[in-house]
């Protein structure tokens, strides 16, 4: 099923990966690069179909590394663009997604996960990428991150993505993986006037005028604006440490200034980027705090143990980065433990443990299948005892 | 001493001045391939506005930075996928790639190899030094065998790359090898590859006396340049398969524009694919 529309209102029944695509396509990407990977192809395949359809380019490049590089090429021209990988493929695209920190080039990665390290398990479903999301990158900077748990959801934060990319500038990851990217379900695509749009900050300054800075955040969001590819500004855009003209400066004290300026754009706005979904927590006792397809697992343990009579709840992570501490300290006042659910051996369950001092539990298996709801009651039926 | 001051020079509208003087090492052949390149972009005839120039690291890929255009200092090896990229989104857009041997043809060797058979139209500007200049003249895929450099002190046993050669035999439709000796020959070469739609790729041999030079008995950059005086030979019409660079004593170092064909450029998969008008 394609049709000609940029954005294909009405109800539909698709997987995961297509909805990714489709959310793309709805949220204006006009270009994607990629090099295929199960579990993510199926994002690729749809756009190479659909981007020519709607005035888009997709390309397929010869590895991840040029992917990433030209998504952030197409970027600076201008571009709404995106790629779509899983593990293999992130790690190699872990040195230009610092690069699109630097640059803060605007873009979209979806990595669809599955079982790793390395190879690992090609076709089926793991979570073991979410700590790589934020930290694989060498140096110290902030993105953000979004869990889809449904082909519903895909769509949305594809979209939402890019409007974040797009509002602070940066590179911004979609983890999802390899059961919600291969389930279909139905997913309702709204009409095009009722799709978000975040516009790209641009300069106040015409061409030529010296008094601009293109590196310069004038504003308190700390974000500069962007100047495209060929508009005459002659901005010099650097990997290397620069000052507020994007000239290199390689000494400490332009460098400190320029991390913590990427760093704060996004940590003094995270209570604007940060989203959950709150089940049963309002007299919650045992809080499970889950994401993606593990989420869905978790919310069948949340309604069992009810049945019980304990009093569970579930908070679900929507952004993975910047982690929600706050809500998980403020549940901390009043539940009495926590349990996560994820399909690694403990990676976002470091960050509840850091925003609470109550037990945390950890329900881990390493990948190759949905978590089953039983292990997530048993511990929330332990951790009451 | 008397100060030479020189109010304006032809080629300061293509420059940042107020990034001068650059970093580059005396001696260094750099330079001078960057004022054949702001000289190539001066008689183009297309506006300095859409002039865009991406680099990789290396000493060579300084030179986007001095540049007075849109330009973009990337990440090593990976200039070309950026640039396409770029190139795609807007294809009006004249996109040159500046970088150094070991940038496109170590580390990036792979993107350079595919974007020559996709034929993107865009010029690749390689300055061949025979080293990593930048980190402190180690070997790499240019470097000529039996040369002594920071990583081989018993002599380089590799082969290295004839980029002509691999240039055109991966698709490239327009192919060039100049010195930095010949500056009116490479600017020409570079306003070539500015004209053809496609792939174009004009080596320029460099002198790097502080990291090549002075270790390999060649000696300073002007000696390299006497070097390239006697040795060069202009030969258009060569062989390109026949044309590796040895940097003998006395072997001939074959200089020209090699290959200049048409073949269709890529352009991604966009409208066009649907074959509509
Ligand atoms: C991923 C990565 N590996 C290694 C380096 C270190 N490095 C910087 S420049 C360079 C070599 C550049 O050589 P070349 O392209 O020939 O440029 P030249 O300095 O000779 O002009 C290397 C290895 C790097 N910056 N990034
Ligand atoms: S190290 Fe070599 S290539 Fe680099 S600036 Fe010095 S002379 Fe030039
Ligand atoms: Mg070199």
């Amino acid at each position: 099923m394609t049709g000609n529309a940029r954005v294909l209102t009405g109800q539909h029944f698709l997987m995961g990966d297509v909805a990714c695509a489709e959310g793309g396509l709805a949220a204006g990407c006009d270009f994607f690069a990629g090099y295929p990977i199960t579990p993510s192809t199926e994002i690729a395949e749809r756009l190479s179909r659909r981007l020519p359809e709607v005035g888009g380019v997709f390309t397929q490049m010869e590895d991840e590394i040029a992917s990433m590089a030209a998504i952030i090429g197409a970027s600076m021209a201008g571009a709404r663009a995106m790629t779509a990988t899983s593990g293999p493929g992130f790690s190699l695209m872990m040195e230009n997604i610092g690069l699109a920190v630097m640059m803060e080039a605007p873009c979209v990665v979806v990595d669809v996960q599955r079982g790793s390290p390395s190879t690992g398990l090609p076709t089926l479903a793991g979570q073991a990428d979410v700590m790589q999301a934020k930290w694989g990158s060498h140096g110290d900077y902030e993105i953000v991150a979004y869990a889809p748990s449904s082909p519903q959801e895909s769509f949305d934060l594809v979209i939402k993505a890019f409007n974040t990319a797009d509002r602070y500038r940066i590179p911004v990851f979609v983890m999802a993986d390899e059961v919600i990217g291969h389930t279909a379900e139905r997913v309702t695509i709204p009409p095009a006037d009722q799709i978000p749009r975040v516009q790209r900050k641009r300069p106040r300054y015409a061409p030529g005028d010296e008094s601009f800075l293109p590196f310069r955040a004038e504003d308190e969001d700390l974000v500069p604006p962007m100047v495209h590819a060929g508009e005459g500004y002659r901005v010099n855009v650097d990997s290397l440490t620069h000052d507020e003209k994007g000239y290199p400066a390689t000494f400490a004290e332009p460098h400190d200034r320029l991390v913590r300026r990427l760093a704060a754009k996004i940590r003094q706005n995270a209570h604007q980027i940060i989203e959950y979904e709150e089940l049963l927590l309002d007299d919650a006792q045992v809080v499970v705090v889950a994401y993606g397809c593990t989420a869905r697992s978790a919310r069948r343990a949340v309604a069992l143990a009810r049945q019980e009579g304990i009093r569970a709840g579930l908070l679900r992570l929507i952004t993975l980065w910047p982690f929600a501490g706050q809500k998980v300290w403020e549940l901390s006042s009043q539940a009495a433990a926590f349990v996560v659910p994820e399909l690694n051996l403990g990676q976002m369950i470091t960050q509840v443990e850091r925003f609470t001092s109550h037990p945390v539990v950890g329900v881990n298996h390493a990948g190759g299948a949905i978590m089953p709801p039983e292990p997530i009651l048993d511990a929330i039926r332990e951790v009451v005892m | 001493m008397a100060e030479i001051a020189v109010a304006s020079h032809p080629i300061d509208a293509v420059l940042r001045r107020d990034r001068l003087p650059h970093i580059w090492c005396p001696g260094c052949g750099i330079g001078a391939v960057m004022a054949c390149y702001a000289r190539a972009i001066l008689e183009s005839g297309i506006p300095l506005d859409k002039h865009i120039c991406v680099s990789g690291i290396g000493c060579s890929a300084r030179v986007p930075g001095y540049m007075n255009l849109d330009t973009y200092h990337t990440t090593h090896g990976r200039a070309i996928p950026f640039a396409t990229g770029l190139k795609l989104v807007n294809p009006e857009l004249q996109v040159t790639v500046f970088s150094g041997d070991g940038d496109l043809f170590a580390i990036g060797g792979n993107h350079f190899i595919h974007a020559a058979r996709r034929n993107i139209d865009i010029n690749v500007f390689c300055v061949n030094n025979f080293n990593y200049g930048m980190t402190g003249g180690q070997a790499g895929p240019t470097t000529p065998m039996g040369s002594f450099t920071t990583t081989t002190p018993y002599g380089n046993v590799e082969p290295p790359f004839n980029l002509a050669a691999l240039a055109a035999a991966c698709g490239a439709v327009f192919v060039a090898r100049w010195t930095a000796l010949h500056v009116r020959q490479a600017q020409e070469a570079m306003q070539r590859a500015m004209q053809k739609k496609g792939f174009a790729f004009v080596e320029i041999v460099a002198p790097c006396p502080v990291s090549f030079g002075k270790s390999n008995d060649i000696g300073e950059g002007v000696d390299e340049m006497w070097m390239y005086r006697k040795q060069c030979v202009v030969n258009d019409d060569a062989d390109v398969t026949k044309i590796d660079v040895t940097m003998g004593k006395e072997a001939e170092l074959v200089v020209g524009n090699f290959l200049d064909i048409e073949r269709p450029a890529y352009m991604g998969y966009g409208k066009e694919v649907l074959g509509e008008a």
